[in-house]
């Protein structure tokens, strides 16, 4: 393979990113988004180009560095490809995933004024998330990784005059960095332990690692694999959104859609899945790492799921499904079925960015009114959108044919082959997470298309900011109105739903909260919507929104049987013969079609056609049966609308303890013996001697002279009378 | 070896000298007929001559093969090339900076481009020389040019004053380097640095160690280490910004010449004894530098200081006595000059009119007034402070490299400590530009192509530390022995 390609393949997005953020002015709107798409094209062509030449053409795999910047006690720090069958993979989701995204943002950012930075941004990520596949050492794997989380928090962060959206890439930024420390724990035992970064190096010691151990104290040991895999797992968890690192994601809404889309569903969230299959040559030989990331994915896909059938704006429901999906991709990797895992990464990739950009579509036809009862039956107003946002989701569900079947119930088997420890638990969790996945789902599209249509006299009654709804106000009104969620959010996270809550109870005009603080622009945006009916958005909306459904409708039947139960991955992926779920499996698998006939029997069916049946009655068939039902079951209703309380944990118990002890570190520690003592006094000291020597500098002359002749002498008496 | 037959072929190594002596003859007359009111004409025509000196060194420069000429007065191999193509590069690039700032004060005239090129055609003979007569008639013709050139506002007091010291102080070295050559000459007989190398093998005697420590001192005074330093912060106040940035460009590369010509080449058998008289020099240099640099107010008092200390880390590449050590003592060289040469331009193109942006306070949030000038000048602080990924860092740490690999410990953590020092005063630059509020002063200079050329310094410093690559192994190519 040629280098030259490889390396046009990341650099062409931030050529192209850097011409349009330092440049936006002079190349003007048009010229931004068309240098952009040019890059990310033409990226996403020779992806394809290098997924042909791997996998058809049988090219061998490329592995080395194209330019080290230093070598250091025999650690190389260098740019170096390992493309593979995995990699190749990984290359065309994320570039095919940004090309849509980059022409779905020429409508949606149409009349914002950061045109040009967004597409900078995002042109950017696709940089940073290529560099991430791409690495063949841990170094880059490190840069690739910071990267993305960097351009995610300018993105969150993209109205930055929203204090919710501050508040949102604050949160995001921070917790990933709690998942960054376990990650460079990791990569730093693998250094301890190899003195190596590359991948190569690392995986080859892999077997003789099993024996090594971290000696902790003379009677506890930990084995040394257990802690490199955990750790970089932590580092998996904050980036793809695992409980309990898990809170960035639904805040992270705060962002343009595109973006929601782009990073938070189909691209940088699977960062970590992407990681832990890449490094299952380390992974494979601790079931105790293994364990941990079955448990944390299993509690993950059922509980987040949960949370999705509450929640009441759209584009918060979809980040719930992600959670939960994320959830399914990584207890695949905790059964070792890596190569599941990453299947339904790729068939997850395109049904949930199709799901974002629809509902980015449903926003602009509702002129940016992200909550769900103030919608339905916009099914008639917004034909392509609905009919591409019901394929997604029945992609989602899992129903027969459609991508997210295959990959979903190969999941589900393979859990049930599996005999780790926590299989059993992991098992319940995912076959009820069916059902779960299957009732939000078919709620948000009930809601959204069908029924009555409750948009025109939306204002007429007060509304609840109960989950931090309404955040997308959108281009123009980005000042306009400051979500009740996000003020309050400065006080504290947890207290903000309380009182939204409560709010709701009482029936108070949420409005007050909405103009409160001078956001009249805010309201009067909102009294437009009334005048004018949803309507259908523009082609380069659409267009984007077909591309996708295409692949979620086709990808999974016809690659289930080579990326899943064939050798597509060959050696990029290695497992273990003791924990090959998928070899098993492989025995009774006949043919994609034979195993969606299979589907309409199975368990998982009946239980989303029970989820589907579940969501007609209540929000479809007899609205009142929810309220009923909320109204019985009130403290799930309580523990579910507060995210099981782990916002308020974190804010008043994590941070007051993390504050409290960098309080106390920086008053004790740092002002008292390190500012005063060491640092000041010594440049106190520094200070004291610089002005001292500085009057040998007199001005005169014969002192220069002086001085010059005591060298001399003092030279010539050391040399010549020793 | 005499030659035999003289022909055009057999001066072609010395093409740049040739080039540049008639060159200087040309820009006097051109000077004369241009007449008081087109000044800008001999500063056009000296860059021009400087371009196309440049571009003809480095056509030739890739000859590879080590020639002597003159009856081996006259050495021509790849270093001397190449830091002749830097030579006509660097003072170029000088020459433009400060052509507004010179034309401001009426110091526009033809002389000073003269000088200029005179000087430089010293460095270039240092570059090349083979034989001890060669290195003193370069070093005089280099540091007579400069005298002239610091006093040539002679409107100045303070200039005339700071000329008066260098003359005096430089008058001194250059007797005490005289007076080391001809001791060494006198228990040799050869004053050719070839022979030399040959004749001074095994234990010296006291008389050659006499004549060393002389040269040693000459070496320390024309470079700048502590004591023999004294002259250049006076000289770096006194002269006109211009000239503090011309001499501290072009020049700095011919006593990296000097140095290894008649340290490195001539005397390499007497390397253990230099090069314990190096290591204290560069103590005291890299100490004093850094520790009175903090107290500075006046940025070019700042950058005098800052250039002792860099000077102390180029001297520590010498300490290490080995091919790798002085390699890394020329990329330092190399490297300073850029980032000095881009530092300067700063203050140059700061200073305006009736105006000298000399103190500290005038770069008080010069940011908010200026932000490209500023982020040039944070980038170029940021690389002499060290600090990756500039080429700054790359300058230091190959030092502290080869001084680890030659089993200098103690000069490591000198070296590494007072680089903490003098961060500081290089950062408090910054903080001054982006964190102050500020300071009344008149615009900066708007001119496109100057603010190009800096751009490009600047760019330059990032880029070279990005891919250090191919500068490295040039440094480590033009030095094997």
């Amino acid at each position: 393979m040629n280098p030259n390609v490889l390396l046009a393949i990341p650099l062409l997005p931030l050529i192209a990113a850097i011409i349009a953020g330092v440049f936006g002015r002079q190349v003007g709107r048009a010229g931004a988004h068309t240098v952009t798409i040019a890059g990310v094209a033409i990226s996403c062509a020779l992806s394809l180009y290098v997924l042909k030449q791997i996998y058809f053409d049988g090219a061998p795999t490329f592995d080395a560095p194209v330019y080290t910047w230093l070598v250091s006690d025999g650690i190389n720090i260098q740019v170096g490809f390992l493309v593979d069958r995995l990699t190749a993979l990984m290359m065309v989701v994320v570039t095919f995933v940004s090309l849509c995204v980059h022409v779905y943002t020429i409508g949606y950012m149409h009349d914002d004024p950061g045109y040009q930075r967004f597409f900078s941004y995002i042109s950017l990520f696709t940089f940073s998330m290529l560099m991430l596949v791409m690495s063949n050492n841990f170094m880059q794997l490190f840069f690739g990784w910071e990267a993305v989380g960097v351009v995610s928090y300018l993105l969150i962060g993209f109205w930055y005059t929203r204090p919710s959206a501050i508040f949102a890439n604050m949160k995001a930024f921070i917790v990933n960095r709690v998942g960054d420390f376990g990650f460079i724990v990791g990569i730093a035992a693998i250094v301890y332990f190899t003195n190596s970064l590359d991948y190569k190096e690392a995986f080859a010691a892999a077997p003789q690692l099993v024996s090594q151990n971290i000696v902790l104290s003379h009677t506890t040991s930990v084995a040394a694999l257990t802690v490199i895999c955990v750790g970089l797992f932590i580092g998996a968890m904050g980036k793809s959104a695992q409980v309990p690192l898990h809170v960035w994601l639904p805040d992270s809404m705060e962002g343009p859609t595109p973006i929601s889309a782009l990073i938070h569903a189909a691209t940088m969230v699977t960062a970590g899945i992407f990681m832990v299959a890449r490094m299952s040559p380390l992974f494979e030989h601790s079931e105790t790492a293994l364990t941990f990331v079955l448990v944390i994915g299993a509690t993950t896909a059922f509980f987040m799921g949960l949370l999705g059938v509450v929640n009441n704006d759209i584009k918060r429901v979809v980040a719930y499904s992600t959670l939960s999906q994320l959830g399914y991709m990584t207890v695949a990797l905790g059964v070792s079925a890596y190569s599941a895992a990453i299947f339904h990464l790729m068939t997850h990739a395109f049904f949930k960015a199709l799901l974002f950009l629809a509902a980015g579509s449903v926003i602009i036809g509702m002129h940016h009114e992200q909550d769900m009862r103030k919608m339905g039956g916009l099914a008639k107003y917004m034909p392509i959108t609905a009919i591409t946002c019901w394929i997604g989701a029945l992609a989602l569900v899992g129903t027969p044919f459609l991508s997210g079947f295959y990959s979903k119930d190969v999941i589900i088997e393979a859990v049930g082959e599996s005999h780790r420890a926590a299989a059993t638990y992991a098992y319940w969790c995912v076959l009820l997470g069916v059902f779960v996945t299957s009732l939000y789902t078919f709620r948000m599209l009930f809601m959204t298309f069908h029924g009555p249509e409750r948009f025109r006299h939306a204002h007429g009654h007060g509304h609840a900011e109960e989950q931090g709804t309404a955040g997308d106000p959108g281009p123009g009104g980005a000042l306009a109105h400051a979500p009740a969620f996000a003020t309050a959010g400065a006080h504290g996270h947890g207290s903000a739903h309380t009182s939204a809550h409560a709010a709701e109870v009482s029936h108070a005009p949420a409005h007050a909260v909405h103009s409160s603080g001078g956001h009249g622009a805010g309201a009067h945006a909102h009294e437009e919507h009334d005048r004018s009916a949803p309507h259908e958005s523009p082609a380069v909306v659409t267009v984007p929104l077909i591309a996708l459904a295409i692949p979620s409708l086709l990808i999974g039947g016809l690659t289930v049987s080579s990326v899943v139960f064939g050798d597509f991955f060959g050696d990029a992926i290695f497992v273990l013969e003791r924990n090959d779920v998928l070899g098993e499996l492989a025995h009774e698998f006949h043919g994609a079609i034979g195993f969606a006939l299979h589907g309409f029997l199975s368990l998982p069916f009946w239980l989303a056609l029970a989820g589907a049946a579940t969501a007609w009655l209540f929000f479809l068939k007899k609205p009142s049966l929810a309220n009923t039902t909320a109204r019985t079951f009130g403290w799930l209703r309580t523990i579910l609308v507060n995210k099981y309380f782990f916002d308020w944990i974190n804010e008043n118990i994590v941070a007051g303890a993390t504050r409290l002890l960098g309080r106390s570190l920086w008053r004790g520690g740092d002002a008292a013996i390190i500012d005063g003592a060491m640092v000041n006094g010594t440049a106190a000291a520094m200070g004291r001697l610089g002005s001292l020597l500085r009057h040998v500098q007199s001005g005169y002359l014969y002192s220069y002279a002086f001085w010059m002749i005591i060298g001399l002498a003092v030279l010539l008496g050391w040399f010549l009378w020793r | 070896m005499p030659e035999t037959d003289f022909s055009l072929a057999s001066v072609a190594p010395a093409l740049p000298e040739i080039y540049l002596t008639v060159m200087v003859c040309v820009v006097l007359m051109v000077d004369v007929f241009a007449g008081q009111t087109r000044r800008g004409l001999t500063a056009t025509f000296t860059l021009l001559t400087l371009a196309v000196g440049a571009g003809l060194t480095a056509m030739y420069s890739h000859v590879g093969v080590r020639t002597t000429l003159f009856n081996g007065l006259y050495v021509a191999d790849e270093l001397a090339w190449v830091l002749k193509l830097f030579g006509f590069l660097f003072v170029a690039f000088a020459l433009l900076y400060s052509r507004t700032y010179l034309n401001d004060r009426g110091l526009l005239r033809g002389e000073y481009f003269v000088l200029a090129l005179t000087a430089l055609l010293g460095v270039f003979v240092l570059a090349s020389a083979n034989s001890l007569l060669t290195v003193y008639v370069g070093v005089e013709l280099l540091a007579l040019s400069v005298y002239a050139m610091v006093a040539f506002d002679r409107e100045s007091g303070i200039a005339a004053e700071s000329a008066m010291k260098y003359f005096v102080l430089g008058a001194i070295a250059s007797g005490a380097l005289l007076y080391g050559m001809s001791m060494i000459y006198g228990l040799t007989g050869t004053l050719s640095i070839d022979v030399l190398a040959d004749h001074l093998r095994g234990e010296p005697s006291l008389g050659v160690i006499l004549g060393l420590v002389f040269i040693v001192v000459a070496v320390a005074f024309k470079m700048g280490a502590v004591p023999f330093h004294m002259w250049l912060p006076d000289v770096y106040h006194g002269a006109p910004t211009a000239v503090t940035l011309f001499i501290s460009t072009a020049p700095k590369l011919a006593y990296f010449a000097l140095a290894f010509r008649l340290l490195a080449e001539g005397l390499q058998g007497l390397v253990q004894d230099w090069s314990r008289m190096l290591a204290a020099l560069a103590v005291l240099t890299l100490i004093v530098g850094n520790l009175v640099a903090l107290a500075q107010t006046n940025i070019k008092r700042l950058l005098a200081y800052s250039t002792i200390a860099n000077v102390g880390f180029i001297v520590l590449g010498f300490v290490a006595g080995t091919p790798a050590g002085y390699s890394a003592a020329l990329y330092y060289t190399i490297v300073y000059v850029l980032t000095t040469l881009g530092s300067f331009g700063v203050v140059v193109l700061a200073s305006r009119k009736g105006f000298e942006a000399d103190e500290l306070d005038h770069y008080k949030g010069l940011h908010a007034r200026d932000p490209m000038l500023a982020f040039m000048m944070m980038m170029l602080m940021f690389s002499t402070a060290g600090v990756p990924p500039f080429v700054g860092f790359w300058a230091k740490l190959r030092i502290i490299q080869e001084l680890w690999a030659t089993n200098h410990p103690w000069l490591v953590v000198i070296a590494a400590a007072v680089s903490v020092v003098g961060a500081f005063y290089y950062l408090r630059v910054v903080k001054l530009m982006y964190f102050d509020a500020p300071a009344d002063v008149p615009d900066t200079e708007r001119q496109t192509g100057v603010r190009f050329a800096l751009g490009l310094n600047a760019v330059a410093v990032l880029v070279l530390g990005i891919l250090p690559g191919p500068l490295l192994d040039l440094c480590a190519r033009l030095i094997h022995q």
